[in-house]
């Protein structure tokens, strides 16, 4: 807890304590902690002087942010407007049939969450698979089968 | 480095590069934009850069990792320079080779070479092929040879000679009338006179005005916006630069996606460079002109490429957008003046003055000016960045420039201008690319997303994948676009699954010209613009689904049914084993069967069949 806020506090001091580093704090303390715990919304709104329903509402406004922990592993698919014509579909069905998982839901052991994003710009590519910042392209249900099984034997 | 004090500074510091690099007897290009880079191309540097380094040939090659090239689909690319020698889908295991033989050589390595595949001849030199020969590239034209993270680079081709010029002696209504004369349009979408937006906000009251970019490119399918600010960060900056002169401010803003984290290092790197030349911050190369440019990262919501939306996630708040009675460029961002233009369109202001308006103008239509870039994606052979002049046939992007439908498909139509967009079918093929030409069409430009469709794609299916994806970015404020856009999405869905009746077309319809009168912003506005003009150009696409339950294109799941064919099958018993669902019943050496009941439809079956044995009726 004291070192959540430590955290977060830091963050506040490298934007400013000004609403227009509101977006840009929310996002560092977000990538940190993968999610948002409520006590560091609580600390930017006490630091920015902003009431916390505005904070809160940013939060779930902006669909980067979790307000509940997510998996150590993030796997995004893409499915803008290219990957979904080559097939990024199919892609999700795999990982329901795999592991019961819909886009947004995370694995009981918090090993990954699975998540769609709209269109990351690597349309070339279609479609892609994002694992943690990785951008794999041309992927088919196979290798998205054979990505997720390497994930989860990495965290057992 | 000493800051640049004055335009003879620059002039100087760009002669001292250029000599500084004289002995480089070659250049070997890597290309490290979004495609290559997810292909490995970093790998390739540090391979490039660790064998000239053990050779001890370092000073007289140079590796150069640039922004993307372009012709993504033929990633990664290696071009060795000055032959501009083009070599494709290069492994780290052929540096070596390549560097022994192309680049201390002169010979050519004959299987790494692009094969045209018409003729079915193999091209050496880069400008050779079709891709790039059919293209006029003047704004993207430095992305792919560019030296990303280094502004002397930028400076040593030219760049930031156009605010030089602009600040020995240009008043800023000397400006704002060159971009008026070149008749450069908005990029972003809209397309609105950029010249005629700089002297409103210019003229606007108050003495806080803000100079902004808007990289929130959000339009699935489109990626020309990322590319620049990523591959050429220098000439979005100078472009801004000379726009914050022209309006008079001395505050700016680049407002990008988040999940673009190369562009937004890019940006911050550049500005910090170009801070440290003098080129920005206090006193301008010496001039009474300030400017400070920050970089705010945007969070995930589509919503937030419209001006009011992006500047109210500025200040802190949701990204809703408002009525736009007032516009932004007199009360935008904390009420102030504020200037968005999108990248593409402030990478074309240094071109514009260091070549005058009157240049600009002569290229292009009547009223559509200058080139545009469009990213070519989806069912193509050569996907990839395509710049081409306003007003250049369709044909000539797809046949030419794309190299056609992969597969020896029929090409069914291209999907323009995002969810805000539509689709031009097969039969306009001839239709010259320009504003008016594409709204007449029933599309728009957008931001310049090309998505490609072949025979395989149901035109129905693409409607459901953009209201579906309307719906999720609806930011909620007016009611036509929250709940009626999830309306339109429910009728959709309903036809896909074989449950659409009649009456669901002319509801469909009824909402269409409902939401378009009603809603609040743009986004809403155009939201049924996916469907008027499927509607438009598929109607019996639509009729088949409705009336016939059938799904000509295959895809529409509960309309199609996967078949094994009894002459093809051989019995191999190998899609009976990958079937995830057990729907697949046979014994080896025997004819299979799929279990209607139980098949999924995901056709790993299909992929997994080397007889091709499997039908989908």
């Amino acid at each position: 807890m004291e070192q959540i806020l430590q955290d977060v506090d830091a963050v506040i001091d490298q934007w400013g304590a000004k609403p227009e580093s509101l977006l840009q704090i929310m996002l560092d303390v977000n990538h940190k902690f993968n999610y948002l715990p409520k006590e560091s919304l609580l600390r930017i709104s006490e630091r920015l002087r902003m009431p916390i329903n505005q904070i809160y509402s940013v939060a779930n406004f902006f669909k980067v942010f979790s307000l509940t922990p997510r998996g150590r592993t993030m796997v995004q698919v893409c499915t803008g407007t290219a990957c979904h014509v080559k097939g990024a579909p199919k892609l999700l069905d795999r990982v329901r049939q795999d592991l019961g998982l819909e886009p947004g839901q995370t694995t009981e052991d918090l090993a990954l969450t699975l998540e769609t994003v709209n269109c990351v710009g690597a349309c070339a590519s279609a479609p892609v698979v994002v694992v943690s910042g990785e951008t794999h392209s041309e992927v088919t249900p196979n290798k998205m089968a054979a990505l997720i099984k390497e994930i989860k034997a990495q965290s057992a | 480095m000493k800051r640049l004090t004055s335009i003879q500074d620059l002039d100087a510091l760009r002669q001292q590069i250029i000599e500084k690099r004289k002995h480089i007897r070659k250049r070997i290009r890597v290309c490290n934009g979004t495609g290559c880079h997810s292909q490995g191309s970093q790998k390739l540097v540090d391979v490039f850069e660790k064998v000239l380094e053990d050779k001890g040939l370092t000073r007289e090659y140079m590796v150069v990792p640039t922004g993307c090239n372009g012709f993504c689909a033929a990633g990664p690319i290696v071009v060795i320079e000055p032959e501009e020698v083009f070599y494709q889908k290069v492994k780290p295991d052929r540096v070596a080779d390549i560097v022994d033989r192309s680049v201390l050589g002169d010979e050519i390595i004959e299987d790494l070479l692009y094969v045209d595949p018409t003729t079915g001849n193999r091209i050496v030199h880069e400008y050779e092929i079709p891709f790039f020969a059919k293209q006029q590239r003047i704004v993207f034209k430095d992305t792919g040879s560019n030296y990303v993270r280094d502004i002397e680079d930028y400076i040593s081709r030219g760049g930031y000679s156009a605010l030089a010029k602009v600040l020995s002696g240009m008043t800023p209504e000397q400006v704002i009338e060159e971009v008026k004369i070149s008749g450069l349009r908005g990029r972003g979408g809209g397309g609105f006179p950029t010249g005629v937006k700089w002297e409103s906000c210019r003229r606007a009251h108050g003495d806080i005005k803000y100079v902004m970019c808007n990289a929130d490119e959000g339009d699935p399918g489109a990626y020309m916006d990322r590319s620049l600010l990523e591959g050429n960060p220098h000439q979005v900056l100078e472009g801004m630069i000379i726009g914050g002169y022209a309006i008079g401010a001395r505050e700016g803003y680049i407002y990008v996606r988040f999940e673009y984290p190369m562009a937004v290092e890019n940006a911050i790197w550049a500005i910090h460079q170009a801070k440290e030349y003098g080129l920005l911050g206090q006193n301008i190369l010496g001039t009474d002109f300030s400017l400070e440019i920050h970089v705010n990262r945007g969070a995930g919501a589509f919503i937030c490429g419209e001006s009011t939306a992006l500047m109210a996630s500025l200040e802190g708040k949701i990204g809703e957008p408002r009525g736009k009675h007032i516009h932004t460029v007199e009360k935008g961002l904390w009420n102030r003046p504020s200037n968005l233009n999108n990248v593409e369109t402030w990478a074309n202001v240094p071109l514009i003055i260091n070549n005058g308006g009157a240049w600009y103008a002569s290229i292009g239509t009547e009223r559509s000016k200058g080139t545009k870039i469009f990213s070519l994606v989806g069912k193509i052979n050569n996907t990839g960045l395509v710049e081409v002049a306003m007003g250049t046939p369709l044909r000539t992007i797809i046949e030419d420039i794309g190299g056609g439908i992969p597969g020896g498909r029929k090409f069914k139509a291209v999907q323009t201008g995002g969810p805000s967009g539509g689709c031009v079918p097969e039969r306009l093929i001839d239709l010259p690319v320009d504003f008016e030409r594409l709204k007449e069409a029933g599309s728009m430009m957008g931001s310049g997303g090309m998505i490609v469709m072949d025979e395989a794609t149901c035109m129905v299916d693409v409607a459901r994948y953009f209201l579906n994806f309307l719906v999720e970015e609806s930011c909620g404020k007016c009611i036509p676009c929250r709940v009626g856009v999830k309306r339109m999405h429910e009728l959709v869905v309903d036809m896909c699954e074989g449950r659409g009746t009649p009456e669901h077309l002319t509801k469909l319809e009824e909402l269409c010209h409902a939401i378009e009168e009603t809603a609040l912003c743009g986004l809403g506005k155009s939201a049924p613009n996916p469907v008027l003009s499927t509607l438009r150009y598929f109607r019996d696409e639509y009729d088949a689904h409705v009336y016939d339950k059938k799904c000509p294109a295959k895809i529409c799941k509960p309309l199609i049914q996967y078949v094994i064919d009894v002459d093809k099958c051989t019995g191999c018993g190998v899609c009976r084993r990958r079937c995830p669902e057990n729907a697949i019943l046979g014994v080896n050496k025997e004819c299979h069967v799929i279990d209607e009941e139980v098949c999924v439809r995901c056709g790993i079956c299909i992929e997994a069949c080397k007889f091709k044995a499997i039908d989908i009726e």
